[in-house]
């Protein structure tokens, strides 16, 4: 048995106890209601049964588990962990936002309905787009959406044998997924000593079956694709379009906008940039903008402004606007409050904001570069400067001391600092990618440094501290084989017990 | 206003370090030309003061009505404790738990909730969510064919029930992989499967049975689940997850039970908010579980022997198998199942009855006092849940205007989406309506109708 004075780690099913109840949650009477015993539940599913007290004190302590960006530097490469200001939250959750339904009429919507038309005329400016439509859910959805697009445009002027979509070998992993889902065959391409695309190998994946290509840029490499007008140009010659992934769009914010580029789409992930929250994994949002070209295949509904007699009235555009569109991805409207979430943020920010998000970002991320250099690290790609963020390579460490990327990422978490996104792009061995965003202080910058030149340090020295990392966490390093080989998806109250028995 | 707390001097210091002269320098690998001045079309800040008073004007324009939609989304009682807690910093900005040891909040929160919703559904595994209800049918329907490798159609049939736009949004994102969705026939007494007009040499590779349906209609879910699974069909079952504290869990149906249980968990402590963030759940049987798509959470130890929790069976997703992922997905709607799991805990399972009883007797009396005005019908008999199809004798659209005119929200134009069903209202009345609301929607109507 788990002594008393260790509830902090018990499930809340097993703090249940039979007929205890939050009673003011629920209604008072049973009411009484015909359902046919053929369609009725006879069983009664094992849902925890607790006080209000008790539930609260038991996810309230389970928050203190967590890591977050606001008790941790979390500079995880390609993730934009920048701080989330709490009025997006608190005003996102005002009663009229909250309490809306998704079919209540435009007119009881007006609120909501103006804020999210301003945000796609906003959006537009950043990214120099002419379209754009807040339904995607997230940034793979955004994806989905713009490779289907493409997929669209091109079946609707009879170019059906255009299936082939180029990714370079350094893209995020959702690039070929979402080909994939979208029916078309990825051609993978690899990348030059410096982190550009390479055009030859362009070239010759370039041809009639050519639907498009999908770039990130600034890479995940963490490097501007300079020859990226070039790029457009081949790839346009060759009758294929281009899709800009949002992700590292905070390296440029309000320096370089896709749509110069010559992008004809792009989806935009709202919870980097635009810094709505992560919520452990989700809720994000994928807004996708698009050029001329594409304007006509937007998912829909997409927010439009019609004049009346009483002035401006903010509607639905559906089907009916959108004929050739590629159709709806969410049940309503996307991910409503988190939309709301963004453009409270850049109302807040404002245009000059904007400009100084790209620029601190960059110097951030270009100092940390440099601090790090000078201690002794090696950098992915030494020749170029950073954008947004930046790899660091451990291969050296790694074969002098034993001392890999998920070492130092787990000798981190003792620092606390939450450890950089590591074993990604997968081209770069041991690396570390390591994303500070604006929001971070030269201090906590120069800490940064100072963990991890000790962290190498005791593994120069000898010391093995950094494989038994971290140590200072709820639990120590986790047996991941086991968890994928005996799989434990959900408590079962026998098996729990049979575990306790066995530990005591 | 950016957030950024550099000073002068701490940018002068950081350029000195990094031996460039200004910011601009740090952009010198972009093509000049690529590089704007200035970004005309978004204004100038506001401080968090200007910008709350605009919200503040903004929400209050859209607050005070009373709502009788549901169609998908449903209004409930939400415990003050349940967004208090998730919005803790430390749940709301975290990220995707790939530290496990530095998020072991999260971790056993998805645990927990995997654990809940298995227990609701009656299925064994549970993924760690998805994006919604609509976007998680087309999952589970292509997850439906990576499981059923021996059926050769790419058919997946829906029953009547199941919701048109959930099908156009299955088709949106499955139809680029071949799968053709399908309605099967409607006995349009019921509203439910047509079983006398079932065609028995179909062998589609999924049957998609919602329950309750879209309109509110009941399915003899046994019957249709034993159907399918006689032709090698998977069972998909589109679930409420309020009304299974009352109908049978997709895992009892038929003589094996459905294969796939997914649906809209917003009904569990998620606010309508104009229509997301919402979340969708998925479970499944234990030998499916390596097609499930998502994230999924698994208990195991720690070094010590210890127990904790972690991100599990990763070789399905897109950062490991790219092409070959299950899926593109990359989020699990991690705050939404925060709440729902908190919600799940404050109810249990008596809370979530009385909260599903209550609101399927509200709706039986809202249907009572509208059906007894001249002029407006009951489409299906009884029974039904918190849902129910009305039938008018004009076009719904002016009504609901007027409706809407009294701050009263009153159901869904299913014309919209279903125009076969002719001048078609649906309408739900949860827990949260009280006799003298639904005395207010009767009143007001009444007086329209007699127009």
């Amino acid at each position: 048995m788990a002594s008393d004075n260790t509830p902090y780690d018990k499930l809340i099913f097993e703090k249940s106890r039979q007929g205890r109840r939050a009673f003011a949650q629920a209604p008072a009477d049973l009411a009484d209601v015909d359902i046919p015993a053929a369609l009725a539940r006879n069983d009664v599913p094992a849902l925890p049964e607790a006080s209000e007290l008790q539930v609260v004190r038991h996810f309230t302590r389970l928050s203190q588990k967590n890591f977050s960006i606001d008790t941790h530097f979390y500079p995880l490469g390609s993730c934009t962990m920048k701080y989330n200001p709490r009025a997006c939250n608190s005003l996102a959750l005002l009663p009229g936002f909250t309490g809306r339904h998704p079919y209540a009429p435009v007119e009881h919507g007006q609120g909501y309905m103006t804020s999210m038309f301003e945000l796609q005329e906003m959006l537009k400016a950043v990214t120099g787009m002419c379209g754009v439509s807040l339904t995607p859910m997230a940034g793979a959805q955004g994806e989905l959406a713009g490779v289907a697009m493409i997929r669209a445009y091109h079946d609707a002027r009879g170019d059906t044998e255009r299936r082939e979509i180029i990714v370079p070998d350094a893209a995020h992993g959702t690039n070929p997924a979402t080909a994939n889902m979208c029916g078309c065959v990825v051609r993978e391409i690899p990348t030059g000593p410096e982190g550009d695309v390479d055009i030859d190998a362009l070239k010759a994946a370039l041809g009639p079956k050519t639907a498009g290509i999908m770039l990130t840029n600034p890479s995940t490499l963490g490097v501007f694709e300079r020859r990226i007008k070039e790029v457009a140009e081949l790839v346009h010659d060759a009758g294929g379009l281009l899709y800009y992934d949002g992700a590292n769009l905070n390296a440029i914010l309000g320096k370089v906008r896709p749509g110069d580029m010559d992008f004809d789409v792009i989806h935009m992930n709202l919870h980097k940039t635009f810094s709505t929250p992560h919520g452990g994994g989700g809720p994000g949002s994928g807004a996708v903008g698009v050029g001329e070209r594409l304007l006509p295949f937007l998912p829909v509904p997409v927010v439009k402004a019609v004049d009346t007699e009483d002035g401006v009235l903010y509607d639905w555009a559906d089907e009916t606007d959108y004929p050739q569109s590629i159709g709806r991805l969410s049940g309503f409207m996307g991910n409503a409050g988190v939309n709301l979430r963004a453009y409270i943020y850049m109302r807040m920010v404002g245009r000059e904001g904007m400009r100084r998000i790209g620029e601190y970002a960059t110097l951030n991320a270009n100092y940390l570069q440099v601090r790090l250099r000078e201690a002794g690290f090696e950098l992915a790609f030494p020749t170029r400067r950073a954008s947004h963020e930046f790899i660091v390579t451990l291969k050296s460490e790694a074969r002098q001391f034993e001392l890999t990327a998920m070492d130092i990422a787990k000798a981190l978490l003792d620092y606390n600092y939450h450890a950089p996104t590591t074993y990604f792009p997968l081209l770069v061995p041991e690396c570390l990618l390591i994303e500070p965003t604006e929001t971070e202080s030269k201090e906590t910058l120069d800490g940064f440094v100072d963990a991890m030149i000790r962290i190498v340090n005791d593994a120069r020295q000898g010391g093995a501290r950094f494989k038994e990392a971290p140590t200072s966490l709820p639990v120590r390093r986790l047996d991941d084989h086991k968890a994928a080989r005996q799989l434990d998806l959900r408590f079962e109250p026998d098996s729990g017990e049979a575990e306790e028995a066995s530990a005591a | 206003m950016a957030f950024i707390p550099h000073t002068d001097d701490d940018t002068r210091e950081m350029l000195a370090a990094i031996g460039a002269d200004s910011i601009d320098d740090l952009f010198d690998e972009i093509p000049k030309d690529l590089i704007i001045e200035s970004l005309d079309g978004v204004p100038e800040a506001l401080s968090e003061m200007h910008v709350a008073r605009l919200m503040r004007e903004r929400s209050r324009a859209d607050s005070g009505k009373l709502c009788f939609i549901g169609a998908g989304a449903y209004e409930h009682h939400i415990p003050s404790a349940v967004w208090e807690l998730t919005t803790r910093g430390e749940f709301y900005s975290a990220y995707t738990p790939y530290q496990a040891e530095a998020s072991q909040g999260t971790l056993q929160t998805i645990y927990e909730y995997q654990t809940m919703i298995t227990a609701l559904t009656a299925l064994d595994v549970s993924n760690a969510s998805l994006y919604d209800g609509a976007s998680g049918l087309a999952e589970a329907a292509l997850m439906a064919v990576r499981t059923n490798r021996k059926a050769k159609s790419t058919d997946v049939l829906l029953a009547p029930g199941v919701n048109p736009v959930y099908r156009r949004v299955a088709d949106a994102i499955a139809g680029n992989q071949g799968l053709n969705f399908d309605y099967l026939p409607v006995d349009r007494s019921s509203g439910t499967v047509d079983f006398a007009a079932l065609d028995d040499d179909a062998t589609p590779v999924a049957v998609v049975i919602q329950q309750p349906g879209f309109l509110g209609t009941l399915e003899d879910v046994d019957r249709l689940t034993d159907w399918a699974h006689e032709r090698g069909a998977m069972v998909v079952a589109v679930v409420n997850p309020t009304s299974l504290a009352v109908l049978k869990a997709p895992g009892h149906w038929g003589g094996e039970g459905a294969d796939i249980a997914c649906g809209e968990g917003q009904p569990l402590g998620v606010p309508l908010s104009s229509g997301g963030p919402y979340f969708g759940f998925m479970t499944t049987k234990q030998k499916f579980v390596r097609q499930m798509p998502g994230r999924i959470v698994g208990r195991t130890t720690d070094l010590d022997g210890k127990s904790g929790f972690t991100l599990t069976l990763q070789a399905r997703e897109q950062h490991i198998r790219r092409t070959k992922a299950t899926s593109n997905i990359c989020t699990n709607q991690g705050l939404m199942v925060t709440a729902a799991t908190i919600y799940m805990s404050l109810l249990g399972f008596e809370g979530l009855r009385r909260v599903a009883l209550a609101s399927a007797a509200n709706t039986a009396k809202l249907v009572d006092v509208l059906t007894a005005i001249d002029g407006i019908e009951r489409a299906f008999p009884a029974p039904g849940f918190h849902e129910a199809l009305l039938v008018l004798d004009r076009p719904v659209p002016p009504v609901l205007e007027a409706l809407a005119r009294e701050d009263i929200q009153g159901g869904f134009d299913v014309s919209t989406v279903l125009p076969e069903w002719g001048n078609g209202l649906l309408v739900s009345a949860t827990e949260t309506k009280t006799d003298q609301d639904i005395a207010r929607y009767a009143e007001s109507l009444s007086r329209i109708m007699a127009v």
